[in-house]
């Protein structure tokens, strides 16, 4: 049944209604064996709700998934059997000690007794708990916790791996370690789809898919992202007065876009080197002081301002 | 349903609940504790009737007649008073159920043989007990009129009283006629009905409280094997609370134990799987600890209360009600229960109550099964 050709993970026009409203918008996406997948977007975009449906744990309006070769609604139980989820809530149990919790889900993982003592020292090691076997889980650091819960999610070496928000909550260098683990994992084959808000994060993923109102929005790797996914080039204006520069430069022809970056702004214009002069021009003509304005290389953030600003406006229209 | 799985969850649960106090205590505590309340508390035999009396005539023959109400367990006087408000008060006041008022020409009446009229006034806000009033106190006074005939008749150089007719009691299976051996086996039945309801009821609902039934449904196991994995250990606690209820019963309350013991485990076995169930589908359904909880004692306790034979016996109840109680486990258990302990009734004629039950295991088990999904929402 399995075919070993097709992708580890795919999606083919998913779509989730809740009552009237519309979570996730036929989605479609394949993910690649030993790819890093991540689902970027806003609090209620869907991502989750995607995540949820490819593992099963929700069902479908329309729309078919299929993971590891199974189609996810005939045949979950053998899709189960070769994922790993972590769901975007702690969810081990905090009054079982941390052996107790990995003994309990490599059981239900049906990891055989002949591995279990190795499984659980690679645990144990990839998540640094070493020494920590007998602390009550609930006493833990949140960043020790996330690492637990990949551990118990990866016990029976799934081949797919789905992390849902796995590092809110958890300080900067937990973050760094858990992706550190996540590219190792990825390394060896396994396939990696991760939804996250933290655009810094977006940069550790293979593959980038923006989700917004339940609708991908655009795709590719970080570097393509930001190279394609706008169309013309991002200028950095720093001036005085702020406010009065914004209403300026919104009503300007050929400015695209305008967005405030801390005491900056970003201004999308078709061509960098014929704007530059006129922007300088407009803006002393009323009175802003420019003191720097310079051609910039956008980030993830910038193309993911334009693209749902540019996705709203739609929705409106 | 694999092994190692089934295994792992019921480990799980044991070690769940023996890290939880709440948990401990509703186990050690509350059987011991409804035993001691239920077993004490609910008693249906009417003794020492609080009795307040106006003897207006104050004679030898007036105080010998009280006497009478005395010398019965059933009445208990009070106090004597000497004038009639102050009997009115006490009824008001509920210091008494009883005030009998003696007539203050008694003796001369009785002598030239009467007609006499003691007055007897009963408060009847509790029926039950002025009944029972009424009927002691005609006791009492027919054996005093009894008193009387006889000396009357001796006086006349008449021979004995001839009373041809007597009644030979023998009273079977409570032989002391106590309510304590009635009650206290079926307070054991309540108490497992709510433990075991209540127990299971939260444990579904606690792992969609706490987010962690999210993990659990996305591993391969099965809802058999969750379903099982949970009940197993309650059912071993439920079995050993019976055991602490019996044991009370027998030796602290002194009910006699006539029955066999593998009658009693068959019929606990088969109640307490219908409980477990019963508490295992509310939790599935309610995901709220709280309402899973709540729901389960109304839908065990009550019923099992009132409708089970506890306290009203089913075939003084109107018809209708007497159709719906058919359709509570506990009113089979409950029969077999008080037979099993006072009559020592073997299968045989335990055979409809006993299938009855296993009609409801059956029954509930499955929905049990049928109810969960591993499906979020």
């Amino acid at each position: 049944m399995t075919n070993h050709d097709t992708a580890p993970v795919i999606a083919r026009d998913l779509v989730k209604r809740f009552g009237d409203f519309v979570a996730v918008d036929r989605i479609n996406l394949e993910a690649q064996r030993g790819e890093v997948v991540g689902f970027l977007g806003p609090n209620g975009a869907g991502k989750s709700t995607t995540i949820r449906m490819l593992c099963g744990l929700l069902r479908p309006t329309a729309g078919q998934a299929i993971v590891a070769g199974y189609d996810v609604a005939r045949e979950p139980e053998y899709v189960r059997q070769r994922i790993g989820y972590m769901s975007q809530k702690f969810s081990l149990y905090n009054d079982l000690r941390v052996i107790e919790n990995i003994r309990f889900f490599a059981s239900l993982y049906d990891v055989p007794a002949s591995v279990l003592k190795e499984r659980e020292s690679w645990v144990l090691d990839m998540a640094g708990l070493n020494g920590r076997e007998s602390t009550l889980t609930g006493t833990l650091p949140s960043g020790w916790k996330q690492r637990l819960a990949l551990g118990c999610a990866v016990l029976h070496r799934p081949s797919i791996l789905f992390l849902d928000e796995p590092t809110s909550g958890v300080d900067p260098i937990s973050r760094r370690q858990f992706w550190e683990l996540i590219h190792t994992m990825a390394a060896e084959g396994v396939t990696v789809l991760v939804t996250t808000h933290y655009m810094d994060e977006a940069e550790y993923c293979n593959r980038l898919v923006l989700i917004f109102q339940g609708r991908i929005v655009a795709s590719g790797s970080p570097a393509e992202l930001k190279q394609g996914a706008m169309t013309g080039a991002l200028l950095l204006v720093e001036c005085e007065p702020l406010g009065m520069a914004l209403d300026v430069l919104q009503q300007t022809p050929e400015v695209a876009d305008v967005a405030v970056f801390g005491n900056a702004l970003h201004v999308v214009v078709p061509d960098a080197k014929a704007a530059i002069p006129r922007l300088r021009t407009a803006l002393s003509q009323q009175g802003v002081t420019v003191t720097k304005m310079e051609p910039i290389r956008p980030s993830l953030e910038d193309v993911f301002v334009s693209l749902t600003t540019a996705q709203g406006a739609l929705g409106k229209g | 349903m694999r092994w190692h799985r089934l295994s792992a969850i019921m480990r799980k649960e044991i070690i769940q609940i023996s890290r939880d106090l709440p948990s401990l205590l509703i186990i050690v505590a509350m059987p011991l504790l409804l035993m001691l309340a239920f077993g004490y508390g609910v008693r249906f035999d009417i003794q020492h009737i609080p009795v307040y009396v106006y003897d207006r005539e104050g004679s030898q023959q007036s105080q010998d007649f009280l006497k009478h109400f005395q010398a019965t367990d059933y009445f208990h006087v009070v106090k004597t008073v000497d004038n009639y408000p102050a009997l009115i008060h006490a009824l008001d006041a509920g210091a008494c159920r009883l005030a009998i008022v003696i007539p203050s020409d008694f003796s001369e009446q009785v002598k030239t043989g009467g007609p006499v009229s003691v007055q007897a006034l009963i408060d009847a806000t509790d029926n039950n007990t002025a009944n029972v009033s009424i009927s002691y106190s005609e006791a009492v006074i027919q054996t005093y009129n009894r008193t009387i005939q006889l000396e009357w008749l001796r006086r006349q150089g008449q021979a004995e009283l001839q009373s041809p007719l007597t009644v030979d009691i023998r009273t079977w299976f409570n032989e002391d006629l106590e309510s304590t051996a009635n009650i206290v086996p079926g307070v054991v039945a309540i108490i497992m009905a709510v433990i075991g309801s209540f127990l299971t009821s939260l444990t579904i609902a606690r792992e969609w409280e706490r987010g962690t039934m999210e993990q659990l449904i996305s591993t391969p196991v099965t809802p058999m094997e969750l379903m099982v994995g949970k009940l197993v250990p309650y059912f071993v606690i439920g079995l050993l609370d019976t055991a602490l209820c019996a044991g009370m019963a027998i030796w602290w309350f002194d009910v006699p134990f006539r029955g066999q013991w593998s009658v009693f485990f068959l019929s606990c076995t088969l109640f307490l799987i219908v409980v477990l169930s019963l508490g295992y589908c509310v939790s599935v359904v309610a995901k709220s600890q709280l309402a899973a909880s709540q729901v389960a004692l109304i839908a065990t306790f009550l019923p099992a209360f009132l409708l089970s034979g506890f306290i009203y016996p089913i075939d003084q109840m109107p018809a209708f009600i007497q159709l719906i109680t058919h359709l509570i486990p506990a009113r089979y258990f409950m029969t077999i229960i008080r037979d099993v302990f006072l009559k020592g009734t073997s299968i045989p004629f335990l055979l409809d109550d006993l299938l009855a039950l296993a009609i409801f295991a059956l029954f509930l088990t499955i929905l049990a099964t049928r109810a969960f999904h591993k499906k979020l929402s």
